[in-house]
Order: structure tokens, then C-alpha cells, then sequence
């Protein structure tokens, strides 16, 4: 998902025998849906791990606005143009609204920005892939936000308090990403053959990349055992990315354009579709820094902090001087 | 590294009379640009609202505890309502 | 109304429209490479106004054209020559002072102009302006205030600043040198005598740049011929390649 492949604390899932008083009453209130907050007492794992999640999520969102701002200044109408500003617009703002709920666990925005840009923090694979062909904006919101809204909404329950508040913030602010992208690719669908081409181009080069935002398999990983038992992880990778197929192809079929999986079947037995796994070994490939993106994505963003630093150097040295000024008048 | 700009937690007072509480954080070199932000950032410039910001370091709190905070886009940027796209029933929830 | 008219009218609106159409696309280039997410999320607010209320002027002018065309045509399939915002609005953004300081030498000029508007005796005119003055008050606002932190900011804050003042201030003029079109608008009483907004221009700008501890250029020297496109900048052709390309490439389609 836009956190992808988090790893725990690696020590697997303590038995209650194990647990010590603070952190049995911590996996009481958990397990009562009572919201963890800022100033209560939490395992060092716990916090760490939310640290490393929410972070990878803030980065994805902030590293998100660049495939999509590829095509801010060349939006074929001002309609389209101011939806698709409004719309990159936000994913800065939810980038945002992550970074200051994970601020609330003692990491500074600066130092999380920093691990961002050296490489040792990641964000989702899927913005290492280019947007080529203006029907991306259309599959973007439609695929891309589909998935993440697959895994955001049951976020919104999760145990965290900011976290948890954020993501309702940023699912309601979601749901208009993704019908844009969907009404961008009707009008794709259904216009010139030129646009239905562009249409179908899309989304070959995207299925199967949108496929691997949930990560893969964790049927046996350690990792999401414990997150999911902390409830910051709310379902496995395969539960979701089977809903995100069973959502998608009647809406490809609607669109009259074919899902590029020719082994995609529907399965009456398990009442959902079945369908081929993406290339694991292209997905480790871009977590390694090998997509087709990454260098230049991370290029873009060092850019900008490095070319911004005089500004924020500069607003904040006004702002102390004011300050003095005012001190020194009273 | 250089220094970072202050945190600010941000309050609104929405159009309904109710009191102001608490939207969220962000960062700002001071007072007046914190409220600039605020307005950008929070309220998508609905206008008619009353806006606090309080550095985030000068608040005390004893146990935290607000409900996740629901704000309306402004008005005049109606593509920002999901309802504002016509998406045929056929397609399912989205 | 009258031929005449309604091509003073047209030229007009094209003047407003293509201003707020050209500042908003070169501010929307922007989105996700600001200093700051805060600032990130404020210049793309700037720019969505921009681009709503070029909607409004373009729209408008196309209904008194009365050729069928949409804000759209206008936007997307006009050449550089039939282009007519202010040379200042085609300048690239340059450096983040440069991109502010741009801003706020316009703003200062909108602002006050579409005061003068909402007195204008085109109703439909009055009405775009009615809405687009409180959007472009708090532009103003935010753009002067950043100019004047970054100016009295660090040294370098300060030396990008001066830099950006002088690279731009030439190309302030244009907006106060009125041609027969504007002296037809202001004989309608579409707009006002562009003349009559310098003063206060002068004295707004001056009391930014005090606080800002910048110096404005003594000369008064004026780039021109983006408001009557008779002389674009080099810069306008490559701004509308970008943003004409899909209209341009794939024409009637409907996006």
C-alpha cells in the first residue's frame, strides 16, 4: 500500500504470559478499541513501527504529487486543469496531515524529510512508474487511489489517535480522487480512437503496478502479525488486493477495456475473480531503486529542498528579527 | 541541517456558532504566517471563519482526546465534492 | 450594444482573462517542488483562483465574441499574437523570491483594479469582480508578506530578492499605459483610467519595499506589448506549447 512491507519490531507477537503489566493493559485497551493518543504509555515497538509507517505513508503522498504534477501544464481543459491541481493539491496536504501525526511520536517533519531523501526511508513503488499518456491521470485516480482507499478506510479504525484521525480527514478527502480519475477514463473510453487507445495503454502499464501497492503475500510474516495485532495494520496484503480485483474488473468491463491478465476468471466457489500474481521480482526491483522512476524522483524532491532552503532560512530569520524588534519596543 | 519552523496546532471556529477546536498541525515561522497556513492548508479558504493558532510547545495537555475533525471544501470548488462526477450505478461504490 | 463596444468589451476581457490564465498556469508549475509543503499547498490555492477566475473572463469574452466559443477555445487554441495578458505574467517563475516577488508586483496592480471594477458599469463585469477581489485581497496579502520576510530575511534572502525586483520591475509599466482600447473601456465606464491606479501602486509598492529593505530601480523604463500583442516574450510560445499540446494534437476531442 502507500506503507508498504513495514517492518515490526521483528520479535513476533508476545503471548500475554510474556507481557509486562504496562504492555498487557496496552493490549487490553487496543482490543477494546479505545484510541491510543500521544502521552500514553506505548511500547517502544509500537511507536517506532507507527513512526516508519506513517512516515512512508506522509512520503508517498508527498513523492505522489509528482507523476500526477507531471501533467498540471498540460491538462487538455481548465476544468480539468483545476481538478487536477485541486487534486495534487490535496495529496500535499495529506502529506501533511501524516507528517504532523507522526511529529505527535517525537520525530521531527525535517528529520523524517531528511531519511526521505538519502534513501533510507521508502515510499510506494507505484510512483517510480511514468505518466505518459494523459489517460494516467484517469487511471491513476481510479486505480492508485482505488487501492489506497482499499487499505485507508480500515485505517481510519486504527489504533493510533492521530493516525486514526488523520486517515478519516484523508478518506474524505479521497473519494473525489478517485470518481475524477474514473471520469477522466470514461471520456477516454468513450471518445476518439486516439483516446481509447491512450485509454487501454494506461492501463496495461498500470494494473499489475497497482497490483503490488499492497506488497507481497504476508500470509506468514511476523512483521504484519504484530501490526496487525496493534491495529495498525488492519487486513492482510492478499484479503486486500483480492477486494481491490473484485472492485476493479466490472468497472475495466464498463469502461469496455480489457484487464491485461489473461488468466483473469471469475471464481464461483470463492465468490471473487482469480488472477496472475504481478512480477515480485520487477516489485523488489523498484523497492531496490531500480524502477523506471526513481532516481528522478527522488532527484525532483532533493531539488526542491535544496533550492528551498534559503526560503525557509529566510521567512524564519524575519520572523525571529520581528520578534527581537517587538522585545526590545516593549 | 538548518532550523526547522515552529509547530503550530491550528483551531477553527466553523460557521455555526460552535466554539473552536482543534483541525490539525503545521509548520510556520511565526504567528501571522501560521495563520495563513492555517487557511490554506485547513480550510480550503471558506470564508467566515474565525481561525487560532497556538504554538505547538506552549500547550499543556493532560490526556488528548478529539475526534477526527470534518471540514467542508469551499464552496466554489465544487469538483472537490465526490458527487460533483456522475458515476453510472453499474460501476459500484466508489 | 454596440460593435464598437463590444469589441472594447472583448479586448478587455481577453486582457483580464489572459492575465489571471497565464500567471495561474506559470504558478501551478509549482505543485509538489515548493521550499515548503505549507507553501506548496498556498501557491496551488493561488493558482486554482487564478484558473476560476479565468473561466469567468474568458468565458464572458467568448459570449460577447458571439462565435459559438467556449473559455476553452479561447484558452487552447489561440496563437501567441492573439494573447493578451501583461508581459509580466509569461515571465518564468525563476527561483521561489522570483516566482513571489512576480506575484506580488501583480497583485498589487489586481488588486486595485478589480476595486475600480466592482464599480463598472458592465454588470456582468462588476460581478466578476465582486467575486475575484477577495481572492486576489488575500493573494495580495500573502504575496506581500512573503516579499517583505525574504527580504528582510538573511543576506541571501535579501540579494535573491533585490535580484528579482530588478529583473521584474521593468515590466510593471505596461499594466498603467493605456491604448485606445483601454481609454474606450474607461469612456464606457468598463474600467477605470489605468492611469489613475499608479499612484496607488507607487505608494503600496514603496512601503513593501521599505519594509522589505529593497530598493526599487530609479528608472521607470517599461517592457511592452503583451497587453496589445503587438511583442510577446520568447517565453509565452513555449508556455502554450505545453499547454495547448493535447487540444492542438488531437483536435474536436472531448476531454
Amino acid at each position: 500500500m502507500y506503507a508498504q512491507m513495514v517492518k515490526s519490531t521483528g520479535e513476533g507477537l508476545k503471548s500475554r504470559e510474556d507481557m509486562s503489566p504496562e504492555e498487557a493493559a496496552f493490549q487490553d485497551k487496543i482490543d477494546a478499541d479505545i484510541k491510543i493518543e500521544p502521552k500514553d504509555w506505548m511500547p517502544e515497538g509500537y511507536r517506532k513501527t507507527l513512526i516508519r509507517q506513517i512516515g512512508q505513508h506522509a512520503h508517498s503522498e508527498i513523492v505522489g504529487q509528482l507523476p500526477e504534477g507531471n501533467w498540471i501544464t498540460r491538462a487538455p481543459t481548465l476544468e480539468r486543469k483545476a481538478i487536477l491541481l485541486a487534486k495534487v493539491q490535496d495529496e500535499a496536504g495529506h502529506g501533511l496531515y501524516l507528517y504532523c501525526a507522526a511529529e505527535t511520536l517525537g520525530v521531527s517533519r525535517d528529520d523524517l524529510t531528511e531519511q526521505l531523501l538519502d534513501g533510507r526511508m521508502k515510499y510506494s513503488s507505484i510512483f517510480n512508474y511514468p505518466t505518459l499518456n494523459w489517460a494516467d491521470m484517469g487511471a491513476v485516480g481510479w486505480l492508485v487511489d482505488g487501492a489506497a482507499i482499499m487499505n485507508q478506510v480500515p485505517l481510519q479504525r486504527t489504533s493510533f489517535g492521530p493516525y486514526s484521525r488523520a486517515m478519516i480527514r484523508i478518506c474524505k478527502e479521497e473519494s473525489f480522487h478517485q470518481r475524477q480519475g474514473y471520469d477522466i477514463m470514461m471520456k477516454m473510453a468513450q471518445g476518439s480512437e486516439a483516446q481509447k487507445r491512450m485509454a487501454q495503454d494506461a492501463l496495461n502499464r498500470l494494473w499489475f503496478p497497482s497490483l503490488m501497492m499492497f506488497g507481497p503475500s504476508d500470509a506468514d510474516s511476523v512483521h504484519s502479525v504484530q501490526s496487525m495485532a496493534w491495529k495498525i495494520k488492519m487486513d492482510s496484503n492478499d484479503e486486500l488486493r483480492q477486494r481491490f480485483v473484485d472492485q476493479t474488473v466490472p468497472q475495466a468491463e464498463y469502461l469496455g477495456l480489457t484487464v491485461p491478465d489473461e488468466s483473469l476468471k471469475w471464481n464461483d466457489e470463492k465468490g471473487g475473480y482469480d488472477f496472475s500474481e504481478p512480477d515480485w521480482d520487477e516489485f523488489f526491483d523498484v523497492i531496490k531503486g531500480n524502477g523506471p522512476c526513481n532516481v528522478d524522483r527522488l532527484a525532483a524532491r532533493n531539488k526542491a529542498w535544496d533550492d528551498g532552503a534559503w526560503v525557509r532560512e529566510g521567512l524564519l530569520a524575519h520572523a525571529e528579527k520581528r520578534a527581537a524588534r517587538k522585545t526590545a519596543a516593549e | 541541517m538548518s532550523k526547522e519552523w515552529p509547530l503550530w496546532e491550528i483551531f477553527i471556529r466553523g460557521q455555526h456558532g460552535l466554539s473552536h477546536r482543534h483541525v490539525g498541525s503545521l509548520h510556520a515561522p511565526d504567528a501571522e504566517m501560521a495563520i495563513k497556513n492555517a487557511r490554506d492548508v485547513y480550510t480550503r479558504r471558506n470564508e467566515g471563519q474565525s481561525i487560532w493558532a497556538v504554538e505547538a510547545k506552549h500547550i499543556s495537555a493532560s490526556s488528548p482526546s478529539d475526534k477526527g475533525p470534518l471540514y467542508e471544501p469551499s464552496e466554489s470548488k465544487v469538483y472537490r465534492h465526490p458527487t460533483f462526477f456522475d458515476i453510472p450505478e453499474d460501476v459500484g461504490a466508489m | 450594444m454596440s460593435g464598437l463596444s463590444k469589441s472594447v468589451l472583448y479586448d478587455f476581457c481577453l486582457r483580464m482573462g489572459d492575465n489571471t490564465l497565464i500567471l495561474g498556469h506559470r504558478v501551478s508549475e509549482w505543485c509538489g517542488h515548493a521550499p515548503v509543503l505549507e507553501e506548496d499547498i498556498a501557491l496551488a490555492n493561488t493558482a486554482l483562483d487564478l484558473i476560476g477566475q479565468t473561466q469567468f473572463w474568458l468565458g464572458l469574452a467568448a459570449d460577447v465574441q458571439g462565435e459559438g466559443k467556449s473559455a476553452d477555445d479561447l484558452a487552447f487554441l489561440r496563437d501567441a499574437w492573439d494573447f493578451r495578458n501583461g508581459l509580466l505574467c509569461e515571465l518564468p517563475n525563476g527561483d521561489f523570491g522570483q516566482t513571489l516577488m512576480r506575484q506580488y508586483l501583480f497583485d498589487e496592480w489586481h488588486w486595485a483594479m478589480l476595486t475600480a471594477l466592482q464599480n463598472s458599469s458592465e454588470k456582468r463585469v462588476s460581478d466578476i469582480a465582486d467575486k475575484a477581489v477577495k481572492e486576489a485581497s488575500y493573494h495580495l496579502e500573502r504575496s506581500r508578506d512573503t516579499v517583505i520576510g525574504l527580504g528582510d530575511g538573511t543576506a541571501e534572502s535579501h540579494d535573491r530578492m533585490q535580484a528579482a525586483l530588478d529583473y521584474l520591475y521593468p515590466y510593471v509599466g505596461e499594466f498603467f499605459e493605456a491604448d485606445t482600447v483601454d481609454e474606450a473601456a474607461a469612456k464606457e465606464g468598463i474600467a477605470p483610467v489605468l492611469e489613475s491606479l499608479r499612484e496607488g501602486y507607487d505608494a503600496a509598492i514603496k512601503a513593501t519595499m521599505d519594509a522589505a529593505t529593497l530598493r526599487l530601480p530609479d528608472s521607470r523604463f517599461a517592457h511592452k506589448g503583451g497587453r496589445n500583442g503587438r511583442m510577446h516574450t520568447e517565453h509565452l510560445g513555449h508556455l502554450l506549447t505545453n499547454m495547448q499540446w493535447l487540444q492542438r494534437a488531437y483536435p474536436g476531442a472531448s476531454w
